[in-house]
C-alpha cells in the first residue's frame, strides 16, 4: 500500500492549485454565475491546452493515459475555487462513456474535440419520475424497419451542462418496458438537433442545467454509442465515476469550509476571547476534522477503485465514499455555517457558495439513502456470513 | 497510489490463517468459532502458544524476541487474530512496559523483565489512574519517599485492569513537589504480589466481570533500581509509552468482528415468516455501520502506509481512536438490538435459554462503554486534536 502522490501527480496538483489561486478564485465564479452559460469557453480551451480534459483517457484517444486518480486530484483542486467549467458532465460522464464504448470514428468526432477544449459534452439520464433508478426510462428511441434513423421522444431533466453542450449522450429505451434492465441504449445527439428543445435551468449552485425535450428528434444509427439495448451496466459504471468525481470535487469544498472555520475560530473574538477558545466549539472542530479526514480517505479510495473491474467491490467502496460525502460532508458544511454566526448566511461570504455546491454534489449520482440501499442489497453483504 | 497488499503480504496472510486455525487447542477453537468471549486465563494460555512459535511480541526488536516483521505484517497478524476470534493477550507487558524497557530500561532491567513478559510467566498491570487523577493524570499523588536504596510508597491507584491476575505493576508516583505538576513524577516497577503493604481490591464492572481493581499502597518498599528513567523524569516515560499504546487504536478488526456477529445473530433470528436479516430497516442500520467501518479502515490504511514508509503517523491517525471506538460501541449496540428479548440474558443464563455465543453480548456491550473512556477519553482526544493539530487557542 502506498498513498503518496507520484511526482507527476504532485505536479498536476501544484499547477491546478496555482491556476485556482491566480486565475480562478471564487471571485471568478461569482461573476460567471450571473452570465448566460455560467462558465467561460475561453477558460475551457485553456484547460484543454493544459491537458486537464484528457488526463484520464488513453493516448490513442488523444488523452494522456493517466488514471482516474489524476482526474480526481484535478477536480479536488478545482472544487476549492468553485471553478464552474463542466468537467464533471463533459469529461467524467459523457466523455467517459464515449471513451469506453465509442467507435474510432465516434471518439474522433466527439471525444477528441472535447479533450482539446473546443467543445463540451453532457449526459442526459435523469427523468421526472426516475429519481436514482437508471432503468426507469420513459424516453424512447424507435427505428423504422430498414431505416438508418432512430427517432427520440421524451424528456430529460437536470442535465448538467445540458443547455450548452455541443453533443449530448442521451439514454433512451429501444425495447422493453419502463424499468426493464435490458433495452436501454445510448445516443450521441447534437445539441442543436432539430426538434430538441433545451430550456436553461439555473441551479442552486449557480451552475446551469438543461431541461431537454425530445419531440421526434432524428438520430442516425452511427450515433448509437455501444451495443443497442445493453447500456445499463455502462451507465452504472458512469454513475460510479460520477459519484467518485463528486467525492473528489466535494473534498475541495469540504476542506475549504473546514479551513475557513478553523481560521475564523482563531480570529473572531467574543466575550473578550477568540471563540475558538470555547471548548464546545473546539470539540465541534475536532469532530469536523475527523469527518474531513474520513472524507479524504474515502475520496482517495473511490478514485482508486473506480477503475476496478470487480464491480462488487467497486460499488461497495464507492457507496461508502458517497455516504461519507453526504453524511460527513454535511456535518462539516452545516457547522461551518453555524460557526460563522450571522455572516454565514450572507451571499457575500464564500462559505455559502461552497455550501450550496456541496449539497448539489451530495444529491447527484445517488444520495445517502440510495447508496445505503445499494450497499445492503448487493450480494457481498450476505456473503460475509460465511465467516462464523 | 496503490491499495493492494504485495504478493508476499498476501501469502503471509494465508499462512497465518492456516497456522492460527491449527494452533488453537480444540476447545478454544470451538469457542472461538462460536463467537464466545474469552477471559484473561484464555489469553494467558494463548500467549504460551504464540510464545512457543516466537510470535508473542512481533513488534519487539528481534534480539529481544520480536519477529522482525514489517508494519504491514504486524497489522495483518493482529487483524487475523481478531478475525479468528482468538483470545486477546494482556497488553500491559507485551504492548506497554516491554517496549518501554526496550527503549529506556537499564541492561539489568531488560534481562530481568523482558524474557518473562514475553513468555507470559509474569503478568503485568498498569497503575496510572488515581481517584483524583484520571484525565488529569499529572495531578497524581501516590508518594514515593526515599529510604536508603528504596522508595517507600503510600497512596492509592484505581481502575487497575486485572491487577488481581498480575505479578507486577508499573506505576507513576510522585517523587518531587517542586515546579510544574508534570515534573516531580517517577516511573517504577513494583512486585505487586510479594511486596508487603499492597492490597488489591477488585471491582465488579457493569459487564459483570471483575475487570479492574483498587490498588492500595501502605508503606510498600520498592528498590530504587526498579525505577525506569531518571528520578522525576517519569512523565516523559509515560508519554513514550503512550506512543506504543497507539498502534491499532481504531479497533477496526474488532468492530468488523462485532458487525459480522450482528449479522449472524440477525440471520439466526426468526421474525414472522422470515428472519431479522431480511428486514430492510435492520439491514440498512448494519450497512451504515459497515460503510463507516470502510471509511475508518481506509483512514487506518493511510496511517499504516505512512508507517510502512518509516514516516510519523499523519494527522489522520489522531482521529482513529475517536471514530473507531464510537463505531465499536455502535456495533455492540447492533448485536444487542438483533437479539431482541435475548438481550435480557446475562453471563450465567443457561444454554437452553440463551445460546452460548450470545451469552456475553450484554456483558461486552456494557463493558465497552469504557472504550470511549480509557486510553485518553474521547473528550480528551478532541482536546488534543483541537490544540495540537488545529492550533485552537487555550484560555
Ligand atoms: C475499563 C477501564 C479500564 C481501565 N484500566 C486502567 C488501567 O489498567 N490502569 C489505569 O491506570 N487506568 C485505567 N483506567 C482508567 C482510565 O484511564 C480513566 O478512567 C480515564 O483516564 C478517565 O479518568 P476518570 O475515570 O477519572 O474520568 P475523569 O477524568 O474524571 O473524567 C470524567 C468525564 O469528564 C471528561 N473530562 C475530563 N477532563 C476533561 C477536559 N479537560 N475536557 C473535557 N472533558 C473532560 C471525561 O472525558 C469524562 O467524560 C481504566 C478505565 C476503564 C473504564
Amino acid at each position: 500500500m502506498n498513498f503518496d502522490l507520484s511526482e507527476e501527480q504532485q505536479m498536476i496538483v501544484d499547477s491546478v492549485a496555482k491556476f485556482v489561486a491566480n486565475d480562478s478564485p471564487v471571485e471568478r465564479f461569482r461573476k460567471l454565475r450571473d452570465s448566460e452559460r455560467g462558465w467561460d469557453p475561453e477558460v475551457w480551451k485553456r484547460m484543454g491546452e493544459f491537458g486537464w480534459l484528457g488526463v484520464a483517457y488513453p493516448e490513442e484517444q488523444g488523452g494522456f493515459g493517466g488514471d482516474f486518480v489524476d482526474l480526481a486530484l484535478i477536480l479536488e483542486q478545482l472544487g476549492k475555487g468553485l471553478v464552474p467549467e463542466p468537467l464533471l458532465p463533459s469529461v467524467v460522464l459523457a466523455g467517459g462513456l464515449i471513451s469506453r464504448l465509442g467507435t474510432e470514428a465516434q471518439v474522433k468526432a466527439f471525444l477528441e474535440p472535447m479533450v482539446e477544449g473546443e467543445t463540451s459534452l453532457a449526459l442526459a439520464y435523469a427523468e421526472r419520475q426516475s429519481r436514482y433508478c437508471l432503468s426507469d426510462c420513459l424516453t424512447t428511441a424507435e427505428r423504422e424497419d430498414g431505416s438508418d434513423l432512430f427517432t427520440l421522444n421524451g424528456e430529460k431533466t437536470w442535465v448538467l451542462n445540458g443547455a450548452f453542450a455541443d453533443q449530448i449522450v442521451v439514454v433512451a429505451r429501444t425495447e422493453g418496458q419502463p424499468q426493464d434492465e435490458r433495452g436501454l441504449s445510448l445516443f450521441i445527439v447534437d445539441g442543436n438537433a432539430a426538434r430538441l428543445t433545451r430550456t436553461v435551468v439555473r441551479g442552486m449552485d449557480g451552475h446551469r442545467t438543461g431541461l431537454l425535450n425530445f419531440d421526434g428528434v432524428q438520430v442516425s444509427a452511427d450515433r448509437l454509442l455501444g451495443a443497442q439495448g445493453e447500456a445499463l451496466s455502462h451507465l452504472e459504471w458512469a454513475m460510479d465515476r460520477g459519484a467518485a468525481a463528486a467525492c473528489a470535487e466535494g473534498q475541495g469544498q469540504i476542506q475549504e469550509l473546514f479551513d475557513h472555520s478553523v481560521a475564523y475560530l482563531k480570529e473572531r473574538k467574543q466575550f473578550g476571547v477568540p471563540i475558538g477558545s470555547f471548548q464546545a466549539l473546539q470539540h465541534r472542530a475536532a469532530d469536523m476534522f475527523a469527518e474531513v479526514e474520513l472524507c479524504k480517505s474515502t475520496m482517495i479510495l473511490a478514485a482508486i477503485l473506480v477503475d476496478s473491474e470487480d464491480p462488487e467491490e467497486r460499488m461497495a467502496e464507492i457507496s461508502a465514499a458517497k455516504l461519507q460525502l453526504s453524511d460527513g460532508g454535511w456535518f462539516v458544511q452545516k457547522n461551518a455555517i453555524q460557526l460563522l454566526g450571522g455572516i454565514g448566511v450572507t451571499d457575500e461570504q464564500d462559505e455559502g457558495l461552497l455550501f450550496k455546491r456541496l449539497r448539489v454534489l451530495q444529491g447527484l449520482f445517488g444520495d445517502a439513502d440510495h447508496h445505503v440501499e445499494r450497499f445492503q442489497t448487493r450480494e457481498g453483504f450476505d456473503a460475509h456470513l460465511r465467516v462464523p | 497510489m496503490d491499495m493492494t497488499l504485495s504478493p508476499q503480504h498476501l501469502e503471509f496472510r494465508d499462512e497465518l490463517v492456516t497456522w492460527i486455525a491449527a494452533a488453537m487447542p480444540p476447545e478454544m477453537k470451538r469457542r472461538a468459532d462460536a463467537g464466545a468471549e474469552f477471559g484473561p486465563e484464555d489469553g494467558m494460555a494463548w500467549q504460551k502458544i504464540l510464545y512457543e512459535k516466537g510470535w508473542a511480541a512481533p513488534a519487539w526488536p528481534v534480539e529481544c524476541g520480536g519477529t522482525g516483521w514489517d508494519v504491514t505484517q504486524r497489522h495483518i497478524f493482529t487483524e487475523e487474530l481478531m478475525r479468528a476470534n482468538a483470545p486477546q493477550l494482556s497488553p500491559f507487558g507485551l504492548g506497554m512496559v516491554g517496549p518501554l524497557l526496550v527503549q529506556y530500561g537499564s541492561e539489568e532491567q531488560k534481562q530481568r523483565f523482558l524474557p518473562k513478559i514475553l513468555s507470559g510467566d509474569e503478568i503485568w498491570c498498569q497503575g496510572y489512574s488515581e481517584p483524583n487523577a484520571g484525565s488529569d493524570l499529572a495531578s497524581l499523588q501516590l508518594r514515593a519517599e526515599k529510604d536508603g536504596d528504596d522508595y517507600i510508597l503510600n497512596g492509592q491507584k484505581t481502575w487497575t485492569t486485572y491487577a488481581q491476575y498480575a505479578d507486577w505493576i508499573f506505576i507513576l508516583c510522585r517523587t518531587g513537589s517542586e515546579g510544574k505538576k508534570q515534573e516531580g513524577i517517577s516511573f517504577l516497577l513494583v512486585d505487586i504480589r510479594n511486596t508487603p503493604g499492597i492490597t488489591v481490591k477488585p471491582f465488579l464492572t457493569t459487564g459483570g466481570t471483575y475487570a479492574f481493581s483498587e490498588t492500595w499502597f501502605e508503606n510498600a518498599r520498592v528498590p530504587q533500581s526498579n525505577r525506569v528513567g531518571p528520578e522525576d523524569g517519569g512523565w516523559s516515560m509515560a508519554k513514550a509509552l503512550l506512543g506504543h499504546e497507539r498502534t491499532l487504536i481504531g479497533g477496526v478488526a474488532e468492530s468488523l468482528r462485532w458487525l459480522q456477529f450482528a449479522k449472524r445473530i440477525a440471520r439466526d433470528t426468526p421474525v414472522g415468516t422470515g428472519r431479522l436479516l431480511d428486514d430492510s430497516g435492520f439491514r440498512r442500520r448494519i450497512a451504515r455501520a459497515e460503510m463507516r467501518l470502510r471509511a475508518i479502515t481506509m483512514a487506518q490504511n493511510r496511517t499504516l502506509a505512512a508507517a510502512q514508509l518509516g514516516r510519523a503517523p499523519g494527522a489522520e491517525s489522531s482521529i482513529l481512536k475517536l471514530v473507531g471506538t464510537e463505531l465499536l460501541q455502535q456495533a455492540t449496540e447492533l448485536c444487542m438490538d438483533a437479539m431482541g428479548h435475548d438481550a435480557l440474558g446475562w453471563l450465567d443464563s443457561p444454554p437452553e435459554a440463551l445460546p452460548e455465543h450470545e451469552r456475553s453480548v450484554a456483558s461486552q456491550w456494557n463493558y465497552l462503554r469504557a472504550a470511549t473512556i480509557y486510553g485518553g477519553s474521547n473528550e480528551i482526544q478532541r482536546n488534543v486534536i483541537s490544540k495540537d493539530i488545529l492550533g485552537l487557542p487555550t484560555r
